[in-house]
């Protein structure tokens, strides 16, 4: 409190940066706050998925040959070449953010345009998974047109005329799902939910991550960031390394099951 | 005009500027912590109301058991569920971290804001979200889940008002985080020159303390939460016993957020305990570091007890028993601050402003309520004391008679500073005298009655039960608890009008808040607040009388307004 | 405690990586996923979980380390980070064995009304 003497941020300080809010006493103070803000709220992403980790921990130690037999309704190679498509984006915005601290405006741009296209690419990648998936009705257990039903009664007849899986038309899996113990095609019912629940929620994050590059794309094109001004840049990469972070541990723990 | 450290005459952060906007759209600190603080006193006139509605059921001869109807059991069911959801969710979390703490926290550090003032607006603005949600519940159905919220039952047979019951929770959940994520970056990087760890008063610690607990559990409830939704509206099967899911498993979410939430709420009340009785008793806090840590630990051990809220739910014996164990340990920082509290009072020379009169009554109420919680960790005594009313008092006397309590002693405490004028009077002391008393009617009977086995949740009792003279002096104690603090609330909203002027530090208090104008200016401080040394050093300030309050012996020659006093 | 760097003018903040630095790291993301991929497919006796989870630390590590700078950053940032994980490894470690511990009574349940297992 030394420096702004009786100057309380009405902006009478020539030398005050322009990005520098009236509370901070320096540019450092304001990096460091928030990127200390920033890993914080990175920590409190981590707990929240943390729940869905700790259910797929538990279903997966107590039924594992459940999470065995379900794995192979996933598709290996989409789920691979997702896993790429995330990595190459967050490298493409640990770039952007190179470009930002060296003030390269329009190499910021596409550095964060390729960024947006691959998130891009990975939703529609996941959104053919996802349809795939209500085709052939491997859907959590409550669903109405789910074939992992206890009672086999239950499930829709459409679906049992159609469904590969529920017949193993195509002989791709190891048993049809028609065949199984009810009990345990009840908890590939739950595989399936906890699979919707982690990718959904992953998917969220993905779309969110969307909008907060749309808004950086804006807020570069507007001319706002250089060299002591990349703060948003910098803690909208961070946040979008976490959601890469979490694909990496939710590829082999859902997709490589065997 | 005679100088004055009174600023009411002049321009300070109530009256820089006007209309609804500058107060809805504010990112002052101070606004928002006054917009929080009258929130979170609507929202507790609202959780008293269905209070009331629960205690009028229960007493004898008002219903009679045997002839009620559905309706009126449905409606009880509904009244101690709203009841208890808006009193932890919409009352005591936000209550002092949020009402308080965002008034007192930049001040006491001597800056200017939090560190981020637009998150901070959010949080508030999600947490008003939060609170239409809830009270849209109120509209849509016949929320009877409880506050829990267990599933299958949440998930089934209850009406959709539990949608935006947990709407309005998950949404106050992020409202909770940020302002956690706010007052952690604040402490950790704004503190002013001097400012050392082990400098910072105790109010900070209590508040860094819960902030930790804050953005460590809360994400855990609003996953919990959300994934509650989609089990409701899509049946997802991860928790519904019928698709294969698992019950338990939701319990250990819900607790693994819900416990430590319970030291969200009375971490910040001991923080202002500490405040308290150090400016009371004239007397530098006995044993600062060993309260400060015991915050700290607190705050890491709370993570590590869930499980005794799961003894009776088909937690395994192997587990209960560990919980049992890891539970005592919550005891021993507890009693730290106490018995630090009870060293400090000795020999000072105790002023016994309202403030601090709420301050005495929680060591009376947290020490019943903190030695009746050892009753919960022991696991053969817990068995048979769960859903008891002895569980009631227990967690009444907690969040009530201690959390409560303390942020009432708080506003009065720092309500000089936010208006600039005292709520000081026989007014206000005896509607603490009377909530003290009218909230030991209520619950201690609650404890014999609970150890005899009166279950709680239930719409009443027949005659033949023997529980009527326990309700009946609880329904008595109730009304008197109502009447003490109507009693406080008017005392205070009558003093913005009559009360006196209040200098800038009437209470003798050293840290930083005090140095600055009641009310603060826009940016808290005319000029640069002083180098900071130990907050507790009550020889820093002398008493000068009623209308110029406590000032420093060595006063800065910097300080306009406190150098013309001076000189005067 | 705070940070107090007094000249608000020109101050260097942050840290800039090599761009080499960058490409190396992302090469060595896309290796690893073929390697998980590769050993996904094999038959590790019971070792698949723990080989498929160390190849994901390792690629976690990589990009915490470089793509997020956690190298150059304070000590304290990275200390928040496993502050994170360790409450998730415990909150895992408690719930994984209470499940474990009552799953017995669960399937009892589940077999006597669904004639399964």
């Amino acid at each position: 409190m030394s420096t702004t003497t009786n100057d309380h941020g009405h902006g009478h300080d020539p030398n005050r940066p322009k990005h520098l809010a009236h509370h901070f006493e320096s540019l450092g103070q304001q990096f460091d706050s928030g990127k200390l803000g920033i890993w914080v709220f990175l920590l409190t992403e981590v707990l929240f998925f943390s729940a869905l980790f700790v259910a797929y921990t538990m279903y997966r130690s107590n039924y594992p040959e459940v999470f065995q037999y379900a794995s192979q309704f996933l598709d290996t190679k989409m789920g691979a070449i997702n896993t790429v498509v995330l990595l190459l984006s967050s490298f493409t915005f640990a770039w952007a953010v190179r470009n930002a601290m060296l003030g390269e405006k329009s190499k910021l741009m596409l550095n964060l345009l390729i960024t947006l296209v691959c998130a891009g690419g990975f939703m529609g990648i996941k959104y053919v998974e996802y349809s795939h998936k209500f085709h052939e009705g491997t859907l959590w257990g409550g669903n109405e047109s789910t074939i992992f039903k206890a009672d086999p009664a239950d499930v829709p007849a459409e679906m049992k005329e159609h469904s590969s899986a529920w017949n193993n038309t195509d002989g791709k899996y190891s048993v049809a799902v028609k065949d199984l113990d009810p009990a345990f095609r009840q908890k590939v019912g739950v595989f399936f939910g906890v699979y919707f629940c982690l990718t959904g929620l992953h998917g969220i994050h993905v779309m969110i991550g969307m909008i907060l590059i749309v808004w950086l794309l804006l807020r570069t094109r507007r001319g706002d960031f250089g060299p002591t001004n990349f703060n948003a840049i910098d803690f909208g990469a961070l946040y979008w390394h976490l959601v890469d972070l979490i694909w990496i541990f939710l590829f082999p723990l859902l997709y490589l099951i065997t | 005009m005679a100088p004055s450290t009174n600023s009411l005459d002049r321009t300070n952060y109530l009256n820089a500027t006007k209309g609804f906007r500058s107060w809805f759209m504010t990112i002052d600190h101070k606004r928002l912590g006054l917009m929080y603080l009258w929130s979170v006193i609507g929202c507790f006139i609202l959780g008293g109301f269905f209070a009331m509605k629960i205690r009028w059921t229960l007493t004898p001869g008002v219903t009679d058991f045997m002839t009620q109807t559905v309706e009126q059991m449905n409606a009880y069911n509904n009244a101690f569920t709203v009841h208890g959801a808006v009193m932890i969710f919409l009352v005591i979390i936000p209550s002092i971290p949020a009402a308080l703490g965002n008034f007192v926290l930049p001040i006491m550090l001597g800056v200017k804001d939090v560190a981020f003032p637009k998150l901070n607006r959010l949080s508030y603005h999600l947490w008003l979200i939060g609170a239409l949600l809830f009270v849209a519940t109120l509209f849509i159905g016949n929320l009877d889940t409880g506050w829990t919220f267990y599933p299958p039952y949440s998930t089934g047979h209850t009406d959709v008002s539990v949608i935006t019951a947990v709407l309005g929770a998950f949404v106050l959940g992020f409202s909770s985080i940020f302002t956690g994520l706010n007052f952690i970056v604040t402490i950790h990087k704004m503190r002013p020159p001097g400012m050392t760890w082990f400098k910072m008063p105790l109010f900070l610690w209590a508040i860094y303390a819960t902030a930790i607990i804050q953005i460590l559990a809360t994400p855990v409830v609003g996953i919990s939460l959300l994934l509650l939704l989609v089990e409701k509206t899509m049946q997802i099967g991860i928790f519904t016993p019928a698709l294969g899911g698992d019950p338990v498993f939701f319990q250990h979410l819900f607790w693994f957020y819900s416990h430590p939430a319970v030291y969200v709420m009375i971490l910040p009340g001991m923080g202002v305990m500490s405040e308290l009785f150090a400016t009371f008793s004239r007397k530098p806090i006995f044993g600062y570091k060993s309260i400060a840590m015991a915050s700290i630990a607190i705050a890491i051990l709370s993570f590590i007890v869930w499980g005794h809220h799961m003894f009776v739910s088909g937690q395994s014996e192997t587990m209960s028993v560990i919980f049992s164990a890891l539970t005592f340990s919550v005891a021993v920082p507890s009693a730290i601050k106490v018995f630090n509290w009870i060293a400090t009072l000795y020999k000072g020379s105790i002023a016994f402003t309202t403030p601090m009169l709420y301050g005495l009554s929680i060591i009376w109420l947290f020490g019943i309520g903190g030695l009746t919680g050892m009753f919960h960790s022991t696991l053969g005594t817990s068995v048979h004391l769960h859903d008891t009313y002895f569980v009631v008092a227990h967690f009444h006397f907690v969040m009530v008679g201690s959390a409560l309590f303390g942020f009432i002693g708080g506003i009065f405490y720092w309500w000089p500073k936010m208006y600039g004028r005292m709520a000081e009077g026989a007014l206000s002391k005896w509607g603490c005298l009377l909530s003290f008393v009218g909230f030991n009617m209520t619950f201690l009977p609650l404890f014999p009655a609970g150890s005899r086995g009166m279950p709680r949740r239930y719409a009443g009792y027949t005659e033949a039960a023997g529980f009527d003279s326990y309700n009946m002096a609880a329904t008595v104690g109730a009304v008197v608890l109502a009447v003490g603090l109507c009693m406080a609330l008017y005392s205070l909203i009558r003093s913005l009008k009559h009360g006196e002027k209040a200098p800038a530090n009437p209470w003798g208090g050293v840290t930083l808040e005090w140095q600055c104008t009641s009310p603060p200016p826009e940016h808290n401080f005319d000029i640069d607040p002083p180098t900071v040394d130990d907050p507790y050093d009550m020889t820093l300030v002398e008493w000068r009388g009623q209308e110029e309050g406590f000032l420093p012996k060595n006063p800065r020659s910097d300080d306009p307004c406190i150098a013309d006093i001076q000189k005067a | 405690m705070s940070d107090h760097t007094h000249d608000s003018g020109e101050e260097h903040i942050g840290h800039v990586l090599p761009l080499s630095l960058l490409v190396k790291v992302f090469g060595g993301l896309v290796l690893l996923t073929g390697l998980t991929v590769y050993t996904g497919t094999m038959d590790l006796h019971g070792f698949d979980l723990p080989v498929a989870m160390v190849i994901a630390t390792c690629k976690a590590s990589l990009v915490c380390l470089f793509f997020m700078h956690l190298k150059y950053d304070k000590p304290f940032i990275g200390m928040i980070f496993l502050l994170s994980v360790l409450f998730v490894g415990l909150f895992l470690a408690f719930v994984t064995h209470d499940a474990g511990q009552y799953q017995g009574d669960i399937q009892a349940y589940t077999s006597e009304h669904l004639g399964g297992e």
